[in-house]
């Protein structure tokens, strides 16, 4: 054991079952349970998917029946998922390295305790309308459990299943995906049970999500282990030849950032995303207007449950099936075949093609959540395993820049071109084709990856100095606690 | 008598169960969802 694991192993106290070195499993411990694990909590930080049902009845809480004077506008409720998938990215990045070195079960406790925190502040903030509390709870609280929750069973699963981490990832980030199929009837529901004549029931349903959620998620922190140092699948040999794009070395978190694969990777998914995230938000308006009469707001509701079922399973498919081709040739799919559908799209419109149309947005949001789904494992791909989910961490800010991008740019070029005169019809026209230019940008990043330089991999003196580094820690903790390091 | 499909430790039970924790109600959001998109074909 190092020096930097031991003084883990020994940080014991109230908490000391969250310990990484409390979480190796054990000889024969199945690594099946530990993606249900990684779900639990991807399931249920994937809410934040469905905190749009919220909006309509926290426009009604002073006049219950309909919007009152004093009463919170949808624009301002807007801002509350903003500002959760803001602090995402930013606390993925900021927590990464923390994750990484405590290991799974203690990020997992933190992300439950913020995720539920936040919706109970949020509930607190509803109680007393006041929406400065609901930013702060939802927002800044529960958005520390979106991004310590997004990142934490990451590298655990790259470590457990070496021979296909692609789709090991590819499962929990699914979760995230299928989050919002649980919560967004769970949140009718409840709204519908808590409802009186005197509120909307939003408070207590925030109480009772939280209290939900925390459950779900400290489950998963239980279930979840680490494999024991030296451990891999039964059967199972790495490849002995190396692989050009596959490093067998680690680079710190850190370095990595110092690499010209880590910003071209970041922008890979920064416009993939941004590509992606666009049409989410406009798929239902967008339909209705490019196909006036045909199809009706509830057939575009229809449309819309259909692209998030995509969504979820290209996180999978699209992940798993890097395993085979690898990540970069994935990564060419997405941007080839993305750019091809989303030049198709204007055709499918001007000929009136609903099913034409439907078919080419389900494929580009299946490839959307697939670039979330594989990244992780081009990560590991790239700088090894040991760092990735801190590594993670600080690519999901790309997320967080895409989630401005690509909504501000389908609907700011719609509505200028609707301004200027174009037809509604045609009016997404050239927003198709700017996504289209994205994606070449894109594939253009994806043709200059190449293997990290190995003056950025890590070697046996880092370990020492990052031991060093870690006692000189827990040495000044324990000076300010009062307490021994390690006791 | 030890489970057969025992693998070091964990059962097949475990195993299932650990699943159906998080499969169950993945299922039943999928299911209301796609009752819900059902609505775009009609």
């Amino acid at each position: 054991m190092s020096a930097m694991e031991q003084t883990r192993a020994s940080s014991g106290g109230l908490f000391g079952f969250l310990d990484r070195s409390r979480t190796i499993a054990k000889p024969g411990f199945n690594r099946w349970m530990v993606p249900p694990a990684a779900l639990c909590v991807h399931l249920c930080i994937g809410q934040a998917y469905a905190f749009s049902v919220f909006n309509l009845p926290m426009t009604k809480l002073l006049g219950i029946t309909q919007s009152a004077p004093g009463d919170w506008k949808l624009t301002e409720l807007g801002w509350i998922f903003s500002i959760a998938i803001f602090v995402l990215g930013f606390s993925a990045a900021i927590f990464g390295r923390w994750v990484e070195e405590g290991g799974p079960r203690r990020a997992m406790f933190t992300a439950a305790l913020c995720w539920a925190g936040g919706f109970l502040i949020a509930a607190f903030g509803v109680s007393i309308h006041n929406l400065w509390i609901v930013y702060f709870g939802y927002g800044l609280v529960g958005g520390c459990g979106l991004g310590i929750g997004y990142i934490s069973p990451v590298s655990t699963l790259i470590k457990w299943f070496p021979d296909r981490p692609g789709m090991a990832t590819g499962m929990a980030i699914m979760g995230f995906g299928g989050g919002a199929f649980i919560a967004s009837p769970l949140s009718v529901w409840l709204m519908s049970i808590y409802r009186t004549a005197h509120h909307v029931g939003v408070a207590p349903t925030f109480i009772t999500m939280g209290l939900i959620y925390f459950f779900f998620m400290v489950v998963g922190a239980f279930v979840v282990r680490v494999p024991a140092p030296g451990w891999k699948p039964e059967g199972y040999t790495p490849p002995v030849q190396a692989q050009k794009l596959i490093t067998k070395n680690d680079v710190f978190v850190y370095d990595s950032l110092k690499t010209p694969q880590f910003w071209l990777i970041w922008w890979i998914l920064c416009l993939n995303v941004t590509a992606g995230i666009g049409v989410i938000g406009q798929a239902s308006a967008m339909s209705q207007e490019m196909f006036p009469g045909r199809v009706t707001p509830i057939a575009a509701a229809g449309f819309v449950g259909l692209m998030s079922l995509f969504n979820m399973g290209g996180r999978f498919f699209w992940a798993s099936t890097s395993d085979f081709i690898g990540r970069k040739n994935t990564y060419f799919v997405f941007m080839v075949l993305g750019f091809l559908l989303y030049c198709t799209v204007p055709h499918m419109g001007a000929i009136g093609s609903v099913a034409g149309f439907v078919l080419c947005f389900l494929i580009i949001i299946s490839m959307y959540g697939g670039g979330f789904s594989t990244v992780p494992a081009y990560l590991k791909d790239m700088f090894g395993t040991r760092y990735v989910g801190a590594i993670h961490g600080w690519l999901i800010t790309a997320w967080s820049m895409a989630g401005i991008f690509g909504p501000v740019l389908v609907n700011y070029i719609r509505q200028y071109n609707v301004t200027h005169g174009v037809p509604k019809a045609q009016a997404y026209n050239v927003t198709m084709y700017i996504m289209a230019g994205l994606l070449v940008i894109g594939f253009i990043c994806n043709l200059l990856v190449k293997a990290v330089h190995h003056r950025f991999h890590m070697r046996p003196e880092d370990d020492t100095a990052l031991a060093t580094a870690a006692e000189a820690g827990a040495a000044v903790a324990a000076r300010l606690t009062g307490k021994p390091a390690g006791a | 008598m030890p489970d057969t499909h025992q693998q070091n430790g964990t059962t097949t039970w475990q195993v299932v169960l650990a699943w159906a924790f998080v499969g169950i109600p993945l299922t039943l959001g999928v299911i209301q969802t796609l009752i819900n998109a059902m609505k775009l074909f009609r």
